[in-house]
């Protein structure tokens, strides 16, 4: 789960990060009313959950009330990345000095949380890492939720990025209370880019990201009233709460498949046959046969959809509680597109003599299926 | 020989009264693995299908000397679960268990540091020598003994390659599932190290998808150190891109992790790279 800047700067200056003040609306007169208690210039920043804001002209400095009031109209009507502008956060502009940039994330490929910081921060960083790998440095926390400040390893890092003795006390604080917020909670990325100096010599946040991992949800209740609605797909969110994988495509081919991989290799192999598939679904393991009805339903809200394939191959997933699940929703809804069935495994026996008793052919093989189904799709 | 289970692996079931640690307990049993001991917390000297529980599993490895335990208890138990198996030295730990948060398994994988434990997953099949022992949730029937060994990242994928070897009379020497998720206990090259040692396996079968670089890693390794023919699949030609947020992914991410580039990569180091799962029986034949 993502949230937006303004969500993630409150958990940021909880967690004692230096954010500047700023209020998040939707209202020109709000925005007018803040910039006058904080004074022009402000900054006023689209409140989207996609990357590129400001290069889509999603963010504008204004120097006074008439500037706001037109750059805010401009703001209200813009779509990023297909995504309308709905909040706008008015921040008081800072005077940057420098740019830095600061993350803390999961570095799988080492099973570890790396902290990861540049003296070159800014929208080029990626840039950066590619032509100049030298100017990103790595902090390994060997397993550790926190840095010790007095090491030696910590020294070194340090004073890399900020080779002016006087910003390592705070730049080291800033690092701390960013991986303290990432492990706070659960994230699975906590970014500040950039972080800026001042000309006053001081150390702001001028920007936050931070996503969550979705396996660790459910222990964070602080985090369930951030999730952005509009950026869900209901569809998605409706299969992800019936214990479903789901993600619509652009094809005519319903896929109901038990395990992302096979669900893959089944949408991979309906294309290499000719078909195209309409979307990924996996049933997932611990199969009940609700999950099949709320899958069908789900599949046939998709009026391109011509043709459906389940293909089950029983693991923990029972092949008998999948025959269930087809056999209910044949009694409740009307199907008005064809079946294919695939199903082999766990239990297969007692799955082919229930849909053997009501008519329902199965199909042994993955490459016969698709076929099949493909044909049925044309 | 196989490798990790064999007929003298002797296993701990943890979480053997739930509904999948029981009904898949009963399938281990009835397939001939040794299943020496169940543990629920607060349900010792109780007995499911024959197994006798334990409350923890310092107390069953010492009355039954197992040495592999196997977990299928819910992901928010599923991190203790695995510390308590290596802070009693179980040898070998399978965890079926899916949904486990990452950070949990930086945890763990800190834990492990330093010692000789193996863990297979999290979010895995499991695995299985058949004719042997077969520690997960793989429907045992499908599988048949022989000389290919399996290594895949998915579950069901790899029941789907162990169906089309065995319908063409290529048995499997062992069959290792190594989970979906970012943060595992084995990869890729550490099973294909145990496939060359295993002088029963004649060849290998390699199941990758999309997302990480660990095929990659596996083809760098199998470039320079394996002598015995290995062929790939790659699940995800078809799926869409991942939405990326931030900038760190790309910074720590050296490499391209889609579908095309891991078919690319593997196919330079010399695995035959098939289009679909029944394929892969030919390349052997």
């Amino acid at each position: 789960m993502k949230i937006h800047e303004y969500q993630a700067k409150e958990l940021f200056e909880k967690a004692g990060l230096p954010v500047v003040p700023g209020r998040v609306t939707t209202e020109v007169g709000e925005a007018v009313q803040f910039a006058g208690e904080v004074g022009y210039p402000v900054v006023l920043k689209s409140q989207v959950l996609v990357g590129g804001r400001g290069k889509a002209g999603g963010i504008k400095l204004v120097k006074d009330q008439a500037a706001l009031e037109k750059a805010f109209g401009q703001l209200k009507v813009l779509e990023i990345k297909g995504y309308p502008v709905e909040k706008v956060f008015v921040v008081r502009a800072i005077d940057i000095r420098k740019e830095f940039y600061a993350a803390v994330t999961i570095d799988n490929a080492k099973d570890d949380v790396v902290l990861i910081a540049s003296a070159d921060g800014g929208v080029e960083i990626e840039e950066t890492a590619k032509t100049n790998p030298n100017a990103i440095k790595k902090f390994y926390l060997q397993g550790q939720s926190q840095i010790d400040p007095q090491s030696l390893p910590w020294k070194e890092f340090i004073s890399a990025i900020f080779p002016d003795p006087s910003h390592q006390e705070i730049g080291t604080k800033v690092f701390q209370n960013l991986i303290k917020v990432f492990f706070q909670h659960d994230c699975s990325l906590a970014e500040i880019n950039p972080l800026v100096i001042d000309a006053h010599g001081e150390f702001y946040a001028a920007d936050a990201k931070m996503s969550f991992d979705d396996n660790a949800l459910a222990s964070h209740e602080e985090l369930l009233d951030l999730r952005d609605m509009r950026y869900e797909d209901a569809d998605e969110l409706e299969a992800k709460e019936a214990g479903l994988s789901f993600v619509k495509l652009e094809g005519n081919v319903g896929c109901i498949v038990n395990g992302a991989g096979l669900a893959m290799a089944t949408m991979d192999i309906i294309k290499l046959s000719g078909g195209q598939p309409a979307n990924f679904l996996d049933v997932g393991g611990s199969s009940n046969p609700e999950k099949v009805l709320t899958a069908l339903k789900i599949i046939l809200r998709n009026t391109d959809v011509r043709a459906i394939l389940i293909n089950i191959f029983g693991g923990i997933t029972r092949c008998d509680d999948i025959a269930n699940g087809i056999l209910k929703a044949k009694e409740q809804i009307d199907l008005p597109v064809p079946l294919v069935v695939r199903l082999t495994g766990t239990n297969e026996k007692e799955a082919k003599e229930l849909l053997a008793q009501n008519g329902i052919e199965i199909h042994s093989t993955m490459r016969e299926a698709v076929d099949k189904v493909v044909e049925l799709s044309k | 020989m196989s490798v990790l289970i064999d007929q003298n692996t002797k296993l701990i079931v943890q979480g053997i009264t739930g509904r999948d640690g029981s009904f898949h307990a009963k399938q281990m049993v009835e397939y001939g693995t040794q299943v020496v001991a169940g543990v629920t917390p607060g349900k010792g000297g109780q007995e499911e299908h024959g197994v006798p529980v334990f409350n923890s599993v310092a107390e069953a490895k010492d009355k039954t000397q197992a040495n592999t335990a196997v977990i299928y208890v819910p992901a928010k138990f599923a991190k203790d679960a695995i510390l308590e198996d290596i802070a009693a030295g179980i040898d070998l730990i399978i965890c079926i268990t899916e949904g486990l948060p990452v950070l949990d398994m930086v945890e763990v994988r800190k834990a492990m540091e330093n010692t000789s434990i193996r863990l297979i997953g999290p979010n895995c099949p499991g695995v299985i020598s058949p004719g042997k022992s077969k520690v997960g949730i793989m429907p045992g029937h499908i599988h048949t003994p022989g000389s290919i060994g399996v290594v895949s990242r998915s579950g069901t994928l790899t029941y789907e390659v162990v169906y089309n070897l065995t319908l063409n009379n290529l048995g499997q020497s062992s069959c290792v599932g190594l989970g979906g998720d970012p943060i595992i206990g084995t990869r890729f090259i550490d099973v294909l190290e145990m496939f060359m040692k295993d002088d029963d396996t004649k060849g290998i079968v390699m199941v990758g998808e999309i997302g990480g670089e660990d095929e990659q890693k596996a083809a760098e390794y199998i470039k320079k150190e394996v002598t015995k023919p290995v062929v790939g699949f790659i699940a995800g030609r078809t799926a869409p891109a991942g939405k990326r947020m931030g900038h760190a992914g790309a910074i720590i991410s050296s490499g391209d992790s889609t579908a095309e580039a891991k078919r690319e990569v593997l196919k330079s180091a010399g695995v035959k790279v098939v289009d679909f799962p029944d394929e892969i029986p030919a390349i052997f034949q």
